[in-house]
């Protein structure tokens, strides 16, 4: 055997036959790579998963009346929109806002094309169906709520068209629409629907569009049409890529800062574990003193012990972390978590760096037994 | 020639006087045994002797080199080259094997060689205990093991402190014989012991009251 042999042999020994007292820092340090690789992956992740789901959120530009009183010209709207690259116009949604009375009861209606809102709103939860048929309405949640109507019933619904004329239909209700926005407050109907009871058609009072595009594209957009089309005011749908950049720095301010916090129990576990073993082990530290080590041969032992345990904490960490962040992924995002390969080989090299920096202060401890403890012993 | 001199060498702990002025020599080869009543002094001297503690005053030659005033680090080579130690409480590593233990000696020292270890193992009678752990010998074969351990690097002074306070008699008739053995091949020994009968088959005895080495019986 030689003294390399008898050194792994030594530090091995010593973790794998005193089991109890390294297991509880081995899983200190296993929890720690467990959150650490687990937090990483997720916040890896989480831009591409996310924006993902951003980019189907909808509505990143709208075309509103230039005039505030007018309506907007439907036609005039698709000529804008050629501004915007064909294959870059996800969706272009028309809403045209009346009054009616519903059952007796007022209500603001809205007119709608479904395919393309379908497009424009993605996050519209829907129980039931969107109207496909005439005469079918999508009501509001919180109307739904109200009136404790389902999908099936059948209303009646009365108006004021635009000749001055009263109009008056049965409708049926296809389904709830369910945002947590102003949409649970409206009752939807087609567009088409709409015009042939209220009359006025080709109009709509705002203009919802998606485009692929990066912000400064829209912006460019934006001006240009701004600029050739009269009557129309297009706008940035703001709202959307800024809370994405927010919610995604303040998710990654609240991982790093969990991260940490877990490093730091980690570390200190770790430490105050080694320091009891290192107490624990004062006559055998002062055995081998008094066999010839030196500080440096009783440093490299505990700190030999600390990478291992760091490596297999940090091993057994990562594979667990993997776990946790596929969970996570797959019940968040209902998609398989991607990492690059290198961030296990990372959790297992801070496991090891932050156990062998926790065991420096206990090793230094190790370093000062005195060997003539053992004649006396204590 | 003497393989340890001690020139008026005194370890003073505050206001107690462990050591006073005690003056000595062993030649080589010599069996010395140091008796004394409980806090006379008896271990305060071999943590001195076997360069582990530093006297507050005096000289200590050791195999003819001044260690009196050497630092940890210098002490701990000359300790490990030197000095093979026997200990009451055995001291073996829990999670080390006899052979294992054997071979720390080695690695501390030089390298390890398992064959060597063995034959150290074989010659205090425990080859086929080589592969068990310490808490599965009896005390006997656990101090055989840590002689073995001791004998491993061919110091040139075994330093034991009551190396039989923990044995029954048939084990320290085992380890008496094992240093009667070493002594005749020309070892040199320094034993602590309370007891009269190990002290008897050293060469000479040096007795120590309070610090001050009271009288000296060669026993033959
Ligand atoms: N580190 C220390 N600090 C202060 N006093 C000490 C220290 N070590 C030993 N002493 C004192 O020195 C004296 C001699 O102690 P020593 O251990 O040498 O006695 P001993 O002869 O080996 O006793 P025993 O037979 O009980 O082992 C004792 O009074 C003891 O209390
Ligand atoms: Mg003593």
């Amino acid at each position: 055997m030689t003294n390399r042999r008898m050194y792994f042999k030594m530090i091995a020994s010593s973790i794998l036959r005193r089991k109890s007292r390294m297991t509880v820092a081995l899983l200190a340090v296993a929890i720690g790579a467990t959150v650490l690789l687990g937090l990483s992956a997720i916040s890896y992740d989480i831009p591409r998963q996310m924006g993902r789901e951003f980019r189907n959120y909808g509505a990143n530009m709208i075309f509103v009346p230039a005039d505030d009183n007018a309506k907007l010209e439907i036609l005039a709207a698709k000529r804008a929109a050629e501004a915007i690259p064909a294959d870059s116009l996800i969706g272009m949604t028309p809403y045209r806002y009346e009054t009616a009375r519903i059952n007796m009861r007022g209500y603001d209606i809205v007119g709608v094309d479904f395919g393309q809102a379908r497009k424009t709103s993605p996050f519209w939860r829907i129980e039931g169906k969107y109207p496909e048929a005439e005469n079918e309405v999508l009501l509001g949640a919180d109307i739904a709520d109200f009136t404790q109507l389902a999908p099936g019933a059948e209303v009646n619904m009365t108006g004021l068209a635009a000749d001055g004329s009263r109009y008056r239909s049965d409708m049926k209700i296809s389904g709830i629409v369910r945002t947590g926005g102003v949409e649970d407050g409206f009752i939807f109907l087609r567009l088409d629907d709409l015009e042939r009871l209220a009359g006025n058609p080709g109009t709509a009072d705002i203009v919802e569009l998606s485009a692929a595009a990066g912000a400064d594209q829209l912006n460019a957009l934006v001006s240009r049409i701004a600029g050739d089309v009269q009557g129309i005011t297009p706008k940035l749908v703001r709202r959307v890529t800024h809370s994405e950049t927010t919610a995604l720095s303040k998710l990654r301010a609240l991982i790093l800062l969990v991260s940490a916090v877990v490093l730091a129990l980690t570390m200190i576990c770790v430490a105050t574990t080694m320091m009891t073993v290192v107490m624990e082990r004062r006559r055998e530290i002062g055995l081998k003193k008094a066999l010839g080590a030196d500080n440096g041969g009783i440093a490299m032992e505990f700190i030999g012990e600390g990478i291992l345990l760091g490596a297999g904490g940090g091993a057994l960490g990562s594979v667990l972390g993997y776990f946790m962040s596929e969970a996570v992924s797959v019940n968040v995002f209902g998609r398989s978590v991607t990492m690059p390969w290198y961030f296990p080989v990372l959790a297992i090299l801070a496991s090891v760096a932050v156990t062998a920096i926790a065991c420096l202060p206990p090793v230094r401890r190790a370093t000062q037994v005195e060997p003539a403890l053992v004649l006396r012993g204590e | 020639m003497d393989i340890l001199k001690l020139a008026n060498v005194s370890k003073i702990y505050g206001s107690v006087k462990a050591l006073y002025e005690a003056t000595m020599s062993v030649a080589e080869g010599e069996w010395l045994a140091i008796m004394g009543p409980s806090g006379s002094g008896k271990t305060t001297m071999m943590n001195i002797i076997g360069c582990m503690d530093r006297p507050t005053s005096g000289n200590v030659l050791l195999d003819g080199m001044d260690i009196s005033n050497l630092s940890a680090s210098e002490l701990t080579h000359i300790r490990r080259d030197k000095i093979g130690l026997i200990f009451q409480q055995f001291h073996l590593i829990s999670y080390l094997t006899a052979l294992e233990n054997v071979m720390v000696a080695q690695y501390y020292h030089s390298m390890t060689d398992e064959h060597e270890a063995m034959q150290a193992l074989a010659r205090v009678g425990l080859e086929d205990r080589a592969k068990h752990l310490p808490r599965q010998l009896s005390g006997g074969e656990q101090q055989r093991v840590c002689i073995a351990r001791a004998l491993i690097n061919y110091p040139k002074l075994i330093l034991a402190d009551e190396p039989t306070g923990n044995l029954d008699e048939a084990n320290e008739g085992i380890v008496i014989d094992v240093f009667k053995r070493l002594h005749g091949e020309g070892s040199s020994i320094i034993v602590v012991t309370h007891d009269p009968e190990v002290a008897e088959v050293a060469d000479r005895t040096i007795f120590l009251e309070h610090g001050r080495i009271s009288k000296i019986v060669l026993n033959r």
